[in-house]
C-alpha cells in the first residue's frame, strides 16, 4: 500500500471568535466537546464542518466563516489561527491545512483577518470589498473586448512574463493584511500593480495605475509598509515583498513625473 | 413548447460572420436605454458583463462570493484551447471543431461549436491584451501543451492556474466598468427567483446574503452565468457554494433543460479519505501529458508501488487506446479506471484509485523540468494527502467535475424563455456528451466576449421598446413572497438532520446509482429513492438562526432542497436515454470491447425537458441534431 500517513484522531480544544454581526461586540466562546475525534486527514476546514455539524445538532448557530473553492485559489477563506493568518503551515492556504499540522490535546485561537479596513461581517467572516475598490481604482489594462491584436504580435521576454506570473499567483485572501502590524496592503496592491506594470500590455498606463491603486488602498484605510516582511512571511502563494519595492519605484517616478490629477481612464477613486 | 434552433442558414463556416452581419445592431445613444441582469461572475458573466457595459449598456451584475474574482473558473487549472497552429502541427479551426464534436460523442449542434472554434483564436488575443500571463517560450512567444482528446498542441497555459488568470483577465476588465460606474456590482447576493412579465424575462428577486433582505431587480434582459450542478453528487471538484438554484428555478420559470444526464466525471482528482471530506480536489489532466496511468497486474496486490516489477504493471491507458494513451478523453479514461477497480486491482487505502507516476518522466526531463511544469499540482497533492510525487506515484480516482448539460438555449444563447440568456457551464451547447479538456474556459469565454454581446443587442434591436416596469410591479411582489414563504417554510422545519447530512445522501444515491455506470434498475432505484428523500428533507431538515442575518445553513438548505428536485430530472434523463454516448454510460448499452454504444437512429437528438408543476411529471422534448459537415462514426481512440 502507497506510504500514506496514518491517520490519527485528535482531541482538540478551540476559543473560536463568535460575534453576530457588524455592529455587535464579539468574543471568544470555547469548544472541547464538538472538537473531539477529529481525524489527521481532516482540512482545517473540514474540522469546522464537522464541530457545525456537531453544533446545529446539540441546537446551537454554526460558526460563519468564509470558504468556496476549498483548493487553494478562490482566496475567500482564510481564518487567524493561533496569530498566524492561515495557519503555521508555510504557503498554504487554510482550506488546504491539515490537522495532521496539530497535535493532540491541541489548544487553538481562531479568529477572523483584524484589520480596520476589513470590517467583521459575522464570526469569522471579513468585509475584503476595499480590494475591489483598489483594482477598480486602476488594477487593469485599458483593453475593450474585440479585435485585440494578434497575440504573438508582441513578444514578451520569459523572464518579464515569469515575473509577471508570479505577482499574478495574488489569490487576495488579505492575509498580507492581517499579518501586518500597521494594516498595510502594500503587498496586494504591489502584486496586483506590478502584475500588469512588467508587462509591455501594461506598460503605458504604469504611472496612472501606480498613483491610483496606492491612493485608493490609502482612502481605504490601509496602513503604510514599514518593511516588517510579516505580509511575505504567511503569504499562501509566497508573493515577494520585492514587489513592493517595485511599486514604491513606480509610484516615486510617477508622482514625480506627473501631478496626482490624472485618473486612468475608468478609473474610480 | 418548440425547440427552435435559429441555426442560421448557409455554409457551416461562413454561418457566425453571415449572421452577425445580419443581426441587429443598436445605435450608440440608445444603447444607454437599456439594461441587462447578468447573474455570476466566473468566466462568463464577467467577460460578458464587462463586454456589454463597453458597448453602452447598463448592467448589474450579482455573486454569491464576497468577490466577483472568487468564481470557481477560478480553479481551473490546465488550460485554454485555441485555434492558433502556433505549433504548426496540423491545427485549424476545421480541427478543433471537429476534435469537440468528436470528444462530444456526436451530440452537440454542429453550428454552435464551429462558432466556438472561430472565435477561439479571438480569445487568445483578447486575454493577452489584457495582460493575462500566459507561458510563453524563451522566444517570447506563446508556449502550448498537449490536452486529452487531441494529437495536436493547442492548449495555452498559464502555470497550473491558467482558470485563474483568466478569471483575474475577466475580472480587471468588470471592475474597471464597475470603476466607470457601467457595472453596478452586488456581491454576497444570491438570485432566488426569476421574474417573467408577459412571456418575457425582466428581471430577479436576490437576497442579500449579509441582511437577508429580498430584493427585486428589473432589465430588459437576463444572463444566468451560474455554472454548473455537479454537486448533485455532493462530493465534486467544484466549490462548496456551487449550486443550481439559478438555473433550476429559471427551469420552473419555463426554461426547458437540455440532456441533465450529461455529467462529467473527470478521471484525475484526489481520492476520497473518509466521511468528513467536504469535496475533491482536481489534479490538472495536463498531468497526463508526462503521468503514466497503471494499477497492478494481479488484484489485491498491495506492495508499495515501487516494489512492483514493471512487467506486473498494466499502463491500461496505453494498452488500450495506444494512439491517444495516457491522453485519452476523460469520460473514457474515468470509465477505465473504474473498470480497474471494479476488478479489483485499485490501490491506497480504500482501493478506490490508480496510480498517475513520474517517475520515466523525471528520469526523461529531469525534475527541475517537471517542477517547473506541475510544481504547483504537486505541492497541493503533497498538502493534502502527505505524500511526495516527487518519489511516489500520486493515487487518483475519478471524481464529478463538470455538467454537459444545462438550460437549452438556441444559437443565440437565449433559452425558451424570451430574454433570458445562458452562458457558460450553464447552458448546454457546445460539449455535447462529453467535454475536452481546455474548452471549458473557451467556451465561457466564447459566450461572454464574443457571443452574449451581439446576440443580446440583436435582441434588443428586435424588441426595441420594452415595457416599462418597476420593482413594485406585481409579479415581483409575488415572486418576493414566495421566496419569503419558502425561506420561513425551512426556518420552521427544525428537524432533526442538517442540510449537509441530506447533501450527502443525495450525494450517495447519485453516485452510486446515475455515477459513471448507469443501468434501468439503478436509476428505478434512484427514482424512488429521491422523492422520499424529498419529502425527509421537507420534513427533517433542521436550520437554526433567522433570515436577517447572515446564515450560511440557510444558504445550503435552500441550495440542496433544489439540489435534489433536479437530480431527480437528471435520473430521468438518464433513464429515457436508452443509449450510452460520451459520459453517459448505460451497462446496457456498450459494445463487446465495452466501449459506449451510441444508437443514432433513435438518440441522435437533445432532450429538453419542460416543466409542468412540481405533482406532474415534466414533458421531454426533441431538438433533433443534424450533421451536414461530420461524418456520424463510432469514436475511437485506440
Amino acid at each position: 500500500m502507497a506510504g500514506q500517513g496514518e491517520e490519527k484522531l485528535l482531541n482538540l480544544t478551540l476559543h473560536v471568535w463568535r460575534q453576530k454581526n457588524r455592529g455587535a461586540a464579539g468574543g471568544f466562546v470555547t469548544y472541547k466537546d464538538e472538537a473531539r475525534g477529529i481525524s489527521t486527514d481532516m482540512s482545517f476546514l473540514e474540522m469546522l464542518d464537522v464541530v457545525n455539524e456537531r453544533l446545529i445538532k446539540s441546537g446551537r448557530e454554526p460558526i460563519a466563516f468564509d470558504h468556496d473553492c476549498r483548493e487553494g485559489i478562490c482566496g475567500q477563506c482564510g481564518v487567524v489561527v493561533d496569530g498566524s493568518p492561515h495557519g503555521p503551515r508555510r504557503a498554504t492556504t487554510t482550506c488546504q491545512l491539515h490537522m495532521r499540522s496539530f497535535d493532540d490535546g491541541a489548544e487553538l485561537t481562531i479568529e477572523p483577518w483584524r484589520a480596520g479596513a476589513f470590517p467583521v461581517i459575522k464570526d469569522l467572516m471579513v468585509d475584503r470589498s476595499a480590494f475591489d475598490r483598489i483594482i477598480a481604482a486602476g488594477g487593469f489594462v485599458s483593453v475593450r473586448t474585440g479585435n485585440a491584436p494578434e497575440a504573438n504580435g508582441l513578444p514578451v521576454p520569459k523572464q518579464d512574463a515569469d515575473l509577471a506570473m508570479d505577482a499574478a499567483a495574488c489569490i487576495g485572501c488579505g492575509a498580507c493584511v492581517a499579518a501586518c502590524p500597521n494594516a498595510s496592503a502594500m503587498l496586494f496592491v504591489s502584486a496586483k500593480a506590478q502584475h500588469l506594470n512588467l508587462l509591455p500590455q501594461g506598460a503605458p498606463e504604469k504611472d496612472q495605475r501606480s498613483l491610483a491603486m496606492i491612493d485608493q488602498a490609502d482612502a481605504e484605510g490601509f496602513g503604510t509598509c514599514t518593511n516588517h516582511g510579516e505580509c511575505e512571511a504567511v503569504c499562501p502563494k509566497e508573493i515577494s515583498m520585492g514587489f513592493i519595492a517595485r511599486l514604491n519605484r513606480d509610484y516615486a517616478r510617477a508622482a514625480v513625473k506627473k501631478p496626482r490629477a490624472g485618473a486612468p481612464a475608468g478609473g474610480a477613486g | 413548447m418548440e425547440l427552435k434552433s435559429n441555426v442560421p442558414p448557409g455554409p457551416l463556416a461562413e454561418k457566425w460572420t453571415q449572421h452577425k452581419f445580419d443581426m441587429k445592431l443598436v445605435n450608440p445613444a440608445n444603447k444607454r436605454k437599456y439594461s441587462v441582469i447578468v447573474v455570476g461572475s466566473g468566466l462568463a458573466g464577467a467577460s460578458a458583463s464587462a463586454s456589454l457595459a463597453e458597448l453602452g449598456y447598463n448592467v448589474t451584475c450579482f455573486c454569491y462570493q464576497d468577490s466577483p474574482r472568487r468564481a470557481h473558473s477560478i480553479a481551473a487549472q490546465g488550460g485554454i484551447n485555441a485555434a492558433k497552429n502556433y505549433q504548426n502541427d496540423g491545427d485549424s479551426v476545421q480541427r478543433l471543431f471537429y476534435d469537440t464534436i468528436k470528444g462530444g460523442d456526436f451530440r452537440a449542434r454542429e453550428a454552435n461549436v464551429h462558432r466556438l472554434a472561430e472565435v477561439s483564436v479571438n480569445i487568445i488575443d483578447q486575454c493577452v491584451a489584457q495582460g493575462v500571463p500566459f507561458a510563453r517560450e524563451y522566444s517570447g512567444l506563446l508556449a502550448n501543451r498537449s490536452f486529452g482528446g487531441a494529437q495536436v498542441s493547442r492548449t495555452f497555459y498559464a502555470r497550473g492556474q491558467t482558470g485563474q488568470q483568466l478569471l483575474l483577465g475577466a475580472y480587471q476588465a468588470l471592475e474597471r466598468q464597475v470603476g466607470l460606474g457601467t457595472v453596478k456590482m452586488h456581491t454576497r447576493h444570491e438570485m432566488q427567483q426569476l421574474v417573467v412579465v408577459d412571456g418575457k424575462a425582466r428581471g430577479i428577486v436576490v437576497r442579500d446574503m449579509e441582511t437577508g433582505a429580498l430584493e427585486s431587480h428589473v432589465a430588459d434582459a437576463v444572463v444566468l452565468a451560474t455554472g454548473g450542478y455537479g454537486t448533485v453528487f455532493y462530493l465534486a471538484t467544484y466549490a462548496k457554494g456551487a449550486n443550481c438554484t439559478a438555473i433550476w428555478r429559471a427551469y420552473k420559470k419555463g426554461a426547458a433543460f437540455a440532456n441533465p444526464c450529461y455529467t462529467q466525471i473527470h478521471p484525475t482528482c484526489i481520492p476520497v479519505t473518509g466521511d468528513h471530506q467536504s469535496k475533491l480536489t482536481l489534479m490538472s489532466e495536463s498531468l497526463r501529458n508526462d503521468g503514466r496511468i497503471w494499477v497492478p497486474k494481479k488484484q489485491g496486490d498491495h506492495r508499495p508501488p515501487g516494489q512492483i516489477p514493471e512487467d506486473e504493471r498494466d499502463y491500461y491507458l496505453e494498452r488500450k487506446y495506444p494512439a491517444f494513451g495516457n491522453l485519452s478523453p476523460r469520460d473514457i479514461s474515468s470509465r477505465a479506471a473504474k473498470e480497474a477497480c471494479d476488478d479489483g486491482r485499485g490501490v491506497g487505502k480504500t482501493g478506490r484509485g490508480v496510480y498517475l507516476d513520474f517517475a520515466d518522466a523525471i528520469q526523461r526531463l529531469g525534475v527541475d523540468t517537471i517542477r517547473e511544469r506541475y510544481g504547483n499540482l504537486f505541492d497541493m497533492y503533497e498538502r493534502i494527502t502527505d505524500e511526495d510525487p516527487y518519489k511516489v506515484p500520486m493515487r487518483i480516482y475519478p471524481a464529478s467535475h463538470y455538467t454537459m448539460g444545462g438550460l437549452w438555449v438556441d444559437y443565440n444563447l437565449m433559452s425558451t424563455i424570451e430574454g433570458l440568456f445562458v452562458l457558460g457551464e450553464a447552458n448546454f451547447s457546445d460539449h455535447g456528451a462529453n467535454r475536452l479538456g481546455a474548452s471549458a474556459l473557451m467556451q465561457g469565454l466564447a459566450d461572454g466576449y464574443f457571443v452574449a454581446p451581439y446576440t443580446i443587442s440583436n435582441y434588443f434591436g428586435t424588441v426595441r421598446t420594452f415595457d416599462k416596469i418597476k420593482a413594485d410591479h406585481p409579479a415581483f411582489k409575488t415572486a418576493e413572497s414566495d421566496v419569503a414563504d419558502r425561506t420561513k417554510r425551512l426556518l420552521s422545519i427544525q428537524g432533526d438532520k442538517t442540510p449537509d447530512d441530506f447533501h450527502r445522501e443525495l450525494g450517495q444515491i447519485m453516485w452510486n446509482d446515475c455515477g459513471m455506470g448507469r443501468n434501468e434498475a439503478g436509476l428505478k432505484k434512484a427514482l424512488a429513492a429521491l422523492p422520499q428523500l424529498k419529502r425527509d428533507f421537507w420534513k427533517g431538515v433542521r436550520v437554526l438562526g433567522t433570515n436577517e442575518e447572515v446564515n450560511q445553513s440557510l444558504e445550503k438548505a435552500n441550495r440542496v432542497a433544489d439540489l435534489i428536485e433536479l437530480g431527480e430530472l437528471l435520473c430521468l434523463d438518464a433513464l429515457e436515454r436508452r443509449e450510452s454516448c460520451g459520459a453517459h454510460f448505460r451497462e446496457e448499452y456498450q459494445t463487446p470491447d465495452h466501449e459506449a454504444q451510441r444508437d443514432d437512429d433513435n438518440f441522435c437528438h437533445v432532450a429538453a425537458w419542460e416543466y409542468k408543476g412540481d405533482d406532474a411529471p415534466p414533458a421531454r422534448h426533441v431538438e433533433p441534431l443534424t450533421f451536414e459537415n461530420v461524418h456520424l462514426q463510432t469514436r475511437s481512440y485506440k
